[in-house]
């Protein structure tokens, strides 16, 4: 069944107008699937997957539907949403390592969330210890103030309590950003251990990073500027990319073993345009090597191959939308 | 260049500085003109703390950091700003840099100010426009303008440019790429490395593997504030030496390369004596793998313990003090030309 969002459109509304950080995103998620969500920053991931568990006060759903295993998510009904929230939906959220009650011990914090959902500790104790030590961390942990913990830790208590109730669908906002490699490395390798135990059934990773969602994604979405880009398997994305800034970004990371004076690599110029009153046509326009007056129209987010699927001009031929040039 | 010869810096910790925390172990390497030398450590390896010293902006608990030949810990007053004349640092986070009431232009003018007061403001504007012109940007689009306008990219060159208005011959770049978005970070990164060919030394700190072997000549690998490896890059990454270099470099994800699945023994710690509690079996029975085998050692009693890195990762801070006061530095032994590696049991 999975998660099927379509055509979502989120805003934040400002004093100069609304902000269109997520327009027209279509895409779903399959049971069992790790689907990566990447972008520079400013391109609206984080708003999406923040906009499918808390629609904060400045945030407003103008169009689109989200479906989550055959029933509607109300997203934009805050009170609605209290059912789904940490049951079916969970969030490990960008400032994980600021989430936990700084006056609490882990446990006591943990005992008053399962209460306020009507659920009791005691009888989600054993489970919850036999989490903790999955994760590779002491069951002592849950006696323990925040304040005893390193940031790695605190980042997998956080995990480990937001999929406590097996969650249908969790988002992980930026989770490795703020880690140390060999920390990274465990961080990642507990998201697909928590799929293949079934913990969670769908999994969004929010990340700037797309060599983490080289090593954990099944599949990969490049937002750019509030649209979807690309679409596909990891592997593809990577290795194949069809679009233009996908290619720049991929063409712009270092990995281990190029060297300066051999290899330089050039990052793509400029900058992301503002989503208050955004250019009309392909986005990317301006940034983009390959631009033609094609580029003037928007263009469309089509499938191009099997389970690949870009919003490029170059690559959208016999798939032309009626109007187009 | 830069010399520095047995660093340690140990910072007082506790209510009333009763603990004591090793930051930096006995840390001995040089700055080449020239060069990029990366740094690289985990969190916590004392990396920051190496170019805060090297940048007078902490003292140094024991040991000397010599800039061509003067020591710069007796430095006052006028040859202070002497030395910051041709030191200069870059830090991590752009706009806590700047003063945001401010333009951000704002930073050549105290240059000017307090390093070349007799120059006039047309000679000067020249100067500046040159600078901004060297580190890739349009001063056009730069002057007068405000941080909030400009982005992590462009304040960061700013920053260069403004290092590069002096007589550098060092630059400390401390994470300076981290907070910056992906598609720019590059960008930077290869004017850092065309900064050499002016003849300029440049200590690049970082957590990043990828980025460190980028750009650098020669490589730092810190561990717990205790060097465990350096030497030439193509060296250190092609051929490393010491078991923690090897964990960082499988850890990293790389585009085209999965991780490997666990391969060998798990990497273990130099010996740390005494430890491991035999009077209670059951209770801990894994005991030398325990991430807490570190801590029980206060309690004094006698046998073996090692704490895998893997363990550490994942147990206590205070397991890591532990380590940082009673782990022995190693002495570095060279292995190859130019390829130095901390061990225990002499040249392998």
């Amino acid at each position: 069944m999975g998660l099927t969002v379509d055509h979502l459109e989120v805003c934040y509304r400002t004093l100069r107008g609304d902000v269109k950080a997520v327009d027209d995103v279509t895409f779903s998620i399959e049971d069992g699937e790790i689907m990566g969500l990447a972008g520079e920053s400013g391109c609206g991931k984080s708003t999406l997957g923040n906009s499918l568990v808390r629609m904060d006060i400045r945030m407003r759903q103008l169009g689109g539907s989200v479906e989550l295993d055959g029933k509607e998510l109300p997203i934009s009904d805050a009170k609605a949403m209290r059912d789904f929230r940490f049951k079916e939906v969970s969030i490990v959220p960008q400032y994980a390592m600021s989430a936990l009650n700084p006056t609490r011990r882990v446990g006591r914090m943990v005992a008053e969330l399962l209460k306020s959902r009507g659920f009791d500790y005691k009888s989600a104790l054993p489970e919850l210890e036999r989490r903790v030590k999955l994760v590779g961390l002491d069951e002592d942990i849950l006696r323990r103030y925040p304040i005893e913990l390193s940031g790695g830790m605190k980042q997998r208590v956080v995990m480990v309590i937001s999929t406590l109730l097996n969650p249908s669908l969790l988002i992980a906002d930026e989770i490795t950003s703020a880690l140390d490699v060999s920390t990274q490395r465990a961080v990642g390798e507990m998201l697909l251990e928590f799929r293949d135990r079934n913990f969670v059934k769908t999994t969004m990773v929010i990340t700037h990073d797309l060599s983490i969602l080289a090593q954990v994604a099944d599949t990969i979405l490049i937002m750019y500027a509030g649209k979807l880009a690309e679409k596909a398997t990891a592997d593809v994305v990577i290795n194949n990319p069809l679009h233009p800034y996908t290619q720049l970004l991929i063409s712009s990371l270092p990995d281990v073993g190029i060297r300066h004076d051999e290899h330089t690599l050039v990052g793509i110029p400029g900058r992301p345009p503002p989503l208050l009153n955004p250019p009309a046509g392909c986005r990317f326009r301006d940034r983009c090597p390959f631009a033609f007056d094609r580029c003037a129209n928007e263009p469309p987010f089509v499938e191009v191959k099997p389970g690949h699927s870009v919003a490029c001009w170059l690559h959208a031929d016999g798939v032309l939308p009626s109007g187009g040039v | 260049m830069l010399v520095l010869d047995n660093v340690t810096k140990v910072f007082k910790t506790g209510t009333f500085g009763g603990g004591t925390l090793p930051a930096v172990r006995g840390a001995s390497f040089e700055i080449r003109p020239g060069e990029v030398t990366a740094l690289i450590g985990e969190s916590g390896s004392g990396k920051s703390t190496l170019g805060k010293m090297i940048l007078r902006l902490t003292p140094v608990t024991s040991g000397t950091i010599t800039f061509e030949g003067t020591d710069i810990a007796i430095l006052k007053g006028k040859q202070l700003r002497e030395y910051y004349r041709h030191v200069q640092g870059v830090f991590q986070d752009p706009f806590s840099s700047y003063n945001p009431v401010y333009r951000a232009d704002r930073v050549f003018a105290t240059i000017r100010h307090s390093y070349y007061p007799g120059v006039g403001a047309d000679e000067w504007r020249e100067r500046v426009d040159k600078a901004l012109e060297s580190v890739g940007l349009n001063p056009v689009d730069v002057r007068d303008k405000f941080t909030h306008q400009l982005s992590g990219g462009q304040l960061q060159r700013i920053l260069i440019a403004r290092a590069l208005l002096l007589d550098i011959k060092l630059l400390i770049a401390d994470e300076i790429i981290s907070m910056i978005d992906a598609s720019t970070r590059v960008d930077v990164l290869n004017l850092l490395a065309n900064l050499k060919t002016r003849g300029l030394g440049v200590l690049f700190v970082t957590h990043d593997l990828s980025l460190g072997n980028y750009i650098s000549e020669r490589t730092i690998i810190l561990r717990r504030g205790a060097v465990v490896e350096m030497g030439a890059t193509a060296k250190v990454f092609d051929n490393p030496q010491h078991e923690y270099t090897r964990m960082l470099l499988t850890s990293v994800p790389q585009l085209h390369k999965k991780w490997e699945a666990e391969s060998g023994p798990e990497l273990e710690t130099t010996r740390v004596a005494p430890a491991h509690d035999e009077g209670r079996p059951g209770r801990y029975s894994k005991s030398s793998l325990h991430p807490l085998a570190g801590m029980r050692a206060r309690k004094g009693r006698r046998a073996q313990a090692a704490v895998t890195e893997r363990d550490l990762a994942a147990g206590l801070l205070r397991t890591d003090t532990y380590l940082r006061t009673h782990e022995e530095v190693l002495p570095l032994v060279e292995v190859e030309e130019d390829h130095f590696v901390a061990t225990s049991t002499g040249a392998r």
